[in-house]
């Protein structure tokens, strides 16, 4: 599904990923995991075209993908999530829904100003989809509300459901636990397997190790811009090379 | 949706009756500098309000279109009409080709790129002088006409630039009401969550800023076509802060605002003649007034300063508990 080839990236004299590789299995949840200063971060704007690597390749879907922009990515059926969650705070629930379905939609400028029948067919439907996937994540009674006003937890299944409405084939969250509670976490975790089971493949960065162990059908671990380990959590768990950089015995 | 159209259709109203309320006078060429201010403040806001992309050079484009339009009908002799198309699909192709390298700037080198640009097309219309005339300017400009109906005086032209003007109102209401307008607006909020999203950013900042150089050459063409003689004064560097002015003053991202902000604006210096020497003073100390106290423009202050008011009276709704 994901391949990623050595990927290697330099900040002028800081090496934040050195000689990365691994790959994601479809229709799976994929940790991402590894102490501050990993390269958790780093790899994934990598992969999601925001950064653009020193050297390695990524494939998508068998297409070599490296270098591509992130509307080309989106275009492909890649998505994200970020961190400190990027809404469109001067736009409604609904309207930040609506922009994801931007590449399900093909009205142009012209189309648009003249409101023709086919447009309007267009809005309708994008309307229809974007109410879906706000009941999806639960938010759907928040619709009309402006984004910037939510509350920290909402505005997380808010960003999902905006990158569920490009109907990707996968999507990488950046931390989306950092921030919740306990019960915000645990319906993250039934709403994270929901998409896996809708035949989405996920790839989580995630610091809240309960709920990694938790989804996860395997954990990729990074440790001062290196592969250090793979593996089920189970194995993750015993490894001792994992235990001792989580210690800083390494 | 209904009170968008109810909206719209209460301002062509406002626009059908007030020629029968002025009776005609001298506030009908004001009128008429008003519709085509409204039209340039629409098209800056489009790239201003919603795409969040600043341009100090609209002055620029809309005196490319005055003089297109000028020199192609006195100098070539062509339809007043066509020679309207060609100066607008001219300036949208240059806007085009300079927008891709100027719109991957952002914020302060953005409105430094755009500022040159407008001088530079200010220094062209003063030294061209063998095309433009100089800055004597250009006269005999023909007026526009349909089927020998020939629009030779203000209350003709008012409704003529009315009409163009309501159109594009009508044109940009529903862009921004579209998945193209809320594209925009993602830019504006987050661009590189627009991105993620599969908006092409960098292609749909250039449309607009394509877009809006041609609305505001279509709006120097029709003050060409109306004031049958300009010069290059009009289209200087003070004109483009003063649209920018317009736009912020009215609301950012607001349609109606920048209908607003143009009347007020337009009005303003008719109103202050005493002080005219001094207007770019007053815009600019109504520009810090303004986004001081009133950040989202006249659109969201006045509701918001009803309400304030309302609050603070004795017997006020909403402080009576």
């Amino acid at each position: 599904m994901l391949e990623i080839q050595g990927i290697t990236q330099r900040f002028g004299g800081v090496t934040a990923l050195e000689d990365v590789s691994f790959s994601i299995r479809a229709n799976e949840i994929t940790g991402v995991i590894g102490p501050n200063g990993a390269g958790k971060t780093t790899l994934f704007n990598i992969i999601s075209g925001i950064y653009r690597q020193t050297s390695g390749t990524i494939i998508f879907n068998g297409k070599d993908v490296s270098g591509l922009p992130p509307e080309q990515l989106a275009l492909r059926g890649m998505v994200r999530t970020f961190q400190n969650v990027e809404l469109f705070t001067q736009m409604t629930v609904m309207e930040n829904t609506m922009v994801g379905l931007h590449t399900r939609s093909r009205s142009g400028i012209f189309s648009c100003m003249l409101k023709t029948p086919g447009n309007r067919a267009e809005e309708q439907h994008i309307r229809e989809r974007a109410l879906h996937w706000l009941e999806y994540t639960g938010i759907a009674d928040l619709a009309d509300m402006q984004a910037g006003n939510l509350a920290f937890g909402k505005g997380r299944m808010l960003e999902i459901a905006r990158a569920m409405a490009l109907e990707p084939r996968i999507i990488l969250m950046d931390e989306p636990a950092a921030g919740l509670n306990n019960r915000e976490t645990g319906e993250l975790a039934s709403l994270i397997r929901k998409i896996r089971d809708s035949g989405v493949t996920v790839v989580l960065v995630e610091h809240d190790m309960d709920l990694v162990m938790d989804v996860c059908d395997s954990i990729l671990v990074l440790n001062l811009g290196r592969w250090l380990a793979e593996g089920t959590p189970r194995e993750i768990q015993e490894n001792q090379a994992v235990i001792a950089a989580y210690l800083g015995e390494g | 949706m209904k009170r968008e159209i109810f909206k719209f259709l209460a301002l062509v109203v406002i626009v059908a009756v007030l020629p029968a309320v002025f009776k005609g006078g001298y506030l009908m060429n004001v009128l008429v500098f008003v519709g085509i201010n409204s039209m340039l403040a629409v098209a800056l806001n489009l790239l201003l309000g919603y795409a969040g992309q600043i341009s100090l050079g609209q002055a620029g484009f809309f005196g490319l279109g005055a003089y297109l339009s000028g020199v192609l009908t006195t100098t070539y002799g062509i339809d007043p009409w066509l020679g309207m198309i060609i100066a607008a699909a001219a300036v949208g192709c240059i806007a085009f080709l300079i927008g891709f390298p100027v719109l991957k700037l952002k914020g302060h080198y953005l409105a430094m790129a755009t500022l040159g640009l407008g001088i530079i097309m200010y220094i062209v219309f003063n030294e061209a002088v063998s095309s433009t005339g100089g800055p004597s300017g250009l006269s005999g400009i023909p007026n526009l006409s349909v089927q020998g109906y020939v629009f030779d005086n203000d209350v003709k032209n008012y409704y003529l630039i009315w009409c163009a003007t309501l159109l594009i109102i009508l044109l940009s209401l529903n862009l921004v009401h579209s998945r193209i307008g809320r594209a925009l607006r993602s830019i504006h909020d987050s661009e590189v969550a627009a991105r993620v999203m599969g908006v092409n950013a960098r292609l749909l900042k250039v449309q607009i800023f394509t877009l809006s150089a041609c609305i505001s050459s279509l709006a120097g063409s029709f003050y060409a076509h109306t004031m049958s003689f300009i010069a290059p004064a009009s289209f200087g560097f003070n004109f483009s802060v003063e649209l920018v002015t317009m736009v912020i003053i009215g609301g950012l991202a607001s349609i109606y605002g920048s209908l607003l902000g143009a009347v007020l604006l337009t009005l303003l210096p008719e109103l202050l003649r005493a002080f005219q020497d001094y207007d770019i003073i007053i815009y600019g100390l109504l520009l810090i007034v303004m986004t001081m106290f009133m950040p989202g423009g006249l659109v969201k202050g006045i509701p918001a300063f009803f309400s304030f008011v309302r609050r603070r009276l004795p017997g006020g709704t909403a402080n009576n508990a």
